[in-house]
């Protein structure tokens, strides 16, 4: 394999008792995009971090550059060319987007004086190449995760890579940003520039790979020119079983909405929101970045009270100043940012998955009830088959998808009356996505209302009855499921323009 | 996968405890310089008369670094507990001076005490509350807010005292000199109470759960409903209150309160605190890891005075030990970590 930029043989790794990888081979040639699939925890980011030198196998052989590399270091990756975006990026919260992107490739010029200038021009020549604007003086730390993820991804294209790495890189990214990156990924592929590209959104994967690569359980199942694969495929592949989802099924519950929001504004953030949730009702926020949705979920939680507007609840007018209100009103919101808002990462998965239930574990005396705390945990472990083999491990010793089936878990287990899903599913394979979709559908069966943000299109049409579309701060439509389908609702979403032809429907009853 | 999710295990927490190398690293290096000492000391260090010395003199320092520990496992530190301690300790000296006469009754007497340890309690707690409301509600960075307290509570000290020592009476002096059936000091007893309960609040109920959660990541404990507001007020308080149980034992064993007593426990329960294994970010470090550091120190300065007690300024070589051994199971847990690091999962942030 002479021509081989990289060249994996028979890597193995194993961490307590858990095989991560076995007997893993891979090539990666110049120009090529690899595709890595495979369900939540069968070992997709354990290969990445052994290709980037973070991990170190058990067994195998790495070969790079035709070097081989017997214990490869994080800086002999870098020196041969190899960026990794990680799923949890590692960006530095508190450097501005400017540096987190540049400040790195300048730094490596191994001068001893900061071209400051240069890092903002070089930052923006990045950021131009994807076709996004960021506030280049803006603190990472402030940005939403999309935001973050276009940084880390600019990062990478910084640095004259030969191999870009993209772990789940684009979970918050709608339509929008990928056709952009998609477009970035072409060009740099005609620079001889390989990339290796990690996604649950198996549309995505299709588009753009040469090749794909599926591991189940630490072992490949096959590795295959993309053009010979499809999605039913993939997905037999990956789970061993045909998935088919049926749509969610409403039936009115009662003629009393459960939330109605009317002409909710938040200056800036979004204007004049009026919509009801009825119980059992699902209903999907969908629109572009910046259009406000996370915004109005924010609002709705009393993250960032609206300034104008009514909301009521069970028809009685209430006023959520703070989250502390916005809980004892039954609602519960599930953020979109896990790492930051959702997961106490040190912490054990049982305490992340009873913190919000804690005070009711309490048994004669005050006293926790250990047992109680475990069995607790326990059951939303098995209801979401997250997959773990000691629950007293901290959260982060989890795959990516498992640790977002720990914050649903969380939310869920605290019975809210009115849920708020900010992308319920990021990073969720699709056979599990279909399993934790079942879960959302029988909670509002019970009467629950839930609110589900999302621009996986497919999800939306799966679960909700009824989807509003935001655009640029505003409620741009509202359309019964019954009149949608995937061609339509993409349309919709990355139109720029008011929406003609679609037909808004009439309000529920 | 071949993993099924693990079923309840009684005894999981003794592998979590011996997972954790600090612990199992401290509980070495205890028994190592025990075993040492007594080896070069066979004569003095290895006695009930050495135990029963070192059983009083370490206390004082233990709980005052639980103090430090409760405020670190939100992220936070309190610089204030020996002030707090202080003025405690100055307020119930003044009570059992106005409310217990020389030729006071034993019923006298006891109502007298109960007062002074109540206003050293309530002086406490009020104390901590201030703390707290500065950190949690005019949001003051911790060490900044308690260093201005630090300084505030001395000088309230100072203005009720003129600066001069206020005497007990002989009062309180039962807790510095009795030991329980002959070996037990009563400041051992107060010192072992304190940490079962300390223990208790940490592990088993929600409240040190949320402390944990806060210190681990102080946003999602928002996302997830804890009232950060209200548990942050709590920890300094408790924070404040085991000031005061110090400030007992203080009276006990001096007989009298004075402004500027001990400020140097300050930085001892500190160090303390961080041998314990508690991260200073937050989040992470056990009861027990305070028991073990506060023990391994007394050993190593009991040991050093014994060495070197002929040399003159031996006493200094307490300190030196000090640094020289929290250097040493920092350096050791560093190393750990990295060899670990490098199997881990996740990547440093570059
Ligand atoms: N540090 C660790 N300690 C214990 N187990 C680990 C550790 N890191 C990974 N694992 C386990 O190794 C397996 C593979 O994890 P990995 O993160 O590679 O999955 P993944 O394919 O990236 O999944 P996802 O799609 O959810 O991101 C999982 O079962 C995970 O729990
Ligand atoms: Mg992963």
């Amino acid at each position: 394999m002479a021509d081989a930029f990289l060249s994996l043989s028979h890597i193995s790794k194993s961490y307590a008792g858990v095989q991560a990888l076995d007997d893993v081979s891979l090539i990666v040639k110049p120009a090529e995009i690899h595709c890595l699939v495979g369900e939540n925890g069968s070992g997709k980011s354990t290969l990445i971090k052994i290709i980037a030198g973070v991990v170190s196998p058990d067994e195998g052989q790495i070969v790079i550059n035709g070097k081989p590399f017997p214990r490869l270091a994080p800086m002999d990756a870098i020196r041969e060319g190899i960026q990794v975006i990680y799923q949890d990026f590692s960006l530095f919260p508190n450097l501005t987007v400017a540096e987190n992107i540049a400040l790195n490739y300048e730094l490596s010029r191994n001068t001893r004086i900061v071209r400051w200038g240069e890092v903002r021009r070089l930052a923006q020549a990045a950021l131009d190449k994807i076709g996004v604007r960021l506030p280049l003086d803006a603190e990472v730390e402030s940005i939403p995760v999309a935001d973050k993820q276009l940084v880390a991804i600019a990062r990478a294209l910084v640095q004259n890579a030969r191999l870009i790495i993209m772990d789940e890189a684009t979970t918050a990214l709608t339509e929008k940003e990928i056709r952009a990156l998609f477009g970035v990924i072409r060009n740099v592929q005609r620079d001889g520039v390989a990339v290796l590209f990690v996604s649950h959104k198996l549309n995505e994967v299709l588009e753009i790979a040469d090749k794909a690569m599926i591991i189940r359980n630490g072992k490949v199942v096959v590795d295959a020119d993309a053009a010979a694969l499809d999605r039913n495929k993939l997905v037999y592949y990956m789970t061993g079983r045909r998935i088919d989802e049926a749509d969610y099924d409403y039936v009115p519950q009662s003629k009393q909405p459960l939330l109605e929001v009317s002409h909710l504004s938040s200056p800036g953030n979004f204007e004049d929101i009026s919509f009801s949730l009825y119980p059992g009702e699902i209903v999907g926020v969908t629109g572009l970045l910046g259009s406000g949705r996370t915004e109005l979920a924010l609002s709705l939680f009393g993250v960032l009270p609206a300034m104008r507007g009514e909301v009521r609840i069970d028809g009685q007018l209430v006023r959520i100043r703070d989250i502390q209100s916005a809980i004892r009103h039954g609602i519960g919101y599930v953020p979109e940012d896990r790492l930051t808002e959702g997961l106490f990462l040190d912490q054990s998965i049982n305490r992340n998955i009873v913190i919000r239930t804690i005070d009711t574990l309490r048994q004669a005396g005050g006293l926790l009830s250990p047992a109680r705390l475990e069995a607790h945990a326990r059951e939303w472990i098995n209801n979401l088959s997250i997959k773990t083999s000691n629950p007293e491990l901290p959260v982060k010793s989890l795959s990516g998808g498992n640790q977002q089936r720990v914050v649903l878990a969380k939310w869920l287990a605290s019975k809210p009356r009115i849920l708020i899903l900010n992308g319920p599913t990021v990073g969720v394979d699709v056979g599990s996505k279909t399993e934790l979709h079942e879960i959302i559908k029988s909670l509002a069966g019970e009467g629950i209302g839930i609110l589900v943000i999302s621009d996986d299109i497919p999800e939306l049409l799966h679960l909700c009855n009824r989807i509003l579309l935001m655009r640029r701060g505003r409620l741009a439509g509202m359309f019964e499921r019954a009149v949608l389908d995937e061609n339509k609702l993409t349309t919709l979403l990355t139109e720029s323009t008011t929406i003609g032809s679609a037909v808004p429907s009439p309000q529920v009853q | 996968m071949s993993v099924r999710n693990a079923t309840y295990k009684p005894w999981a927490w003794t592998q979590s405890l011996f997972a954790d190398g600090n612990i199992l690293r401290l509980f070495i290096a205890c028994v190592a310089i025990f075993v040492g000492m007594s080896i070069l000391k066979p004569d003095v260090f290895p006695t009930a008369e050495n135990f029963l010395s070192m059983g009083s003199q370490f206390p004082e320092i233990g709980i005052l670094a639980m103090a430090i520990m409760i405020t670190m496992l939100t992220g936070g530190i309190d610089l204030s507990v020996v002030s707090i301690a202080n003025l405690s300790g100055v307020l119930a000296a003044l009570v059992i001076r106005a409310l217990i006469p020389a030729d006071a009754e034993a019923g006298q007497v006891m109502m007298g005490l109960a007062a002074a340890i109540t206003a050293a309690f309530l002086s406490g707690a009020l104390a901590g509350l201030i703390n707290g409301a500065l950190v949690a509600y005019v949001n003051l960075t911790p060490i900044l807010a308690t260093l201005g307290t630090m300084t505030l509570y001395t000088g309230l000290t100072v203005a009720m005292t003129r600066g001069n020592a206020v005497f007990a009476e002989n009062r309180l002096v039962f807790i510095g000199n009795t030991n329980v059936l002959g070996f037990i000091p009563i400041p051992l007893i107060i010192f072992a109470v304190v940490v079962a309960l300390f223990a208790l609040l940490l592990n088993r109920t929600p409240f040190g759960v949320k402390v944990y959660m806060i210190g681990s990541n102080i946003n999602a404990a928002r996302f997830s409903g804890i009232n950060v507001r209200r548990v942050l007020l709590t920890t300094y308080i408790i924070s404040g209150l085991l000031a005061a149980v110090v400030a007992v034992i203080f009276l006990g064993r001096n007989n009298s309160a004075k402004w500027d007593f001990a400020p140097s426990y300050v930085l001892q329960a500190i160090v303390v605190a961080v041998l314990a294994g508690v991260n200073p970010s937050g989040g992470s470090g056990r009861v027990l890891g305070i028991v073990l550091a506060i023990l391994a120190l007394q050993f190593v300065s009991t040991g050093m005075n014994m060495l070197l007690f002929t040399i003159s300024g031996g006493q200094f070589f307490k300190e030196f030990a000090w640094g020289a051994l929290l250097l040493t199971i920092m350096v050791a847990n560093h190393l750990s970590e990295q060899r670990r690091s490098k199997s881990a999962r996740r990547p440093k942030a570059e």
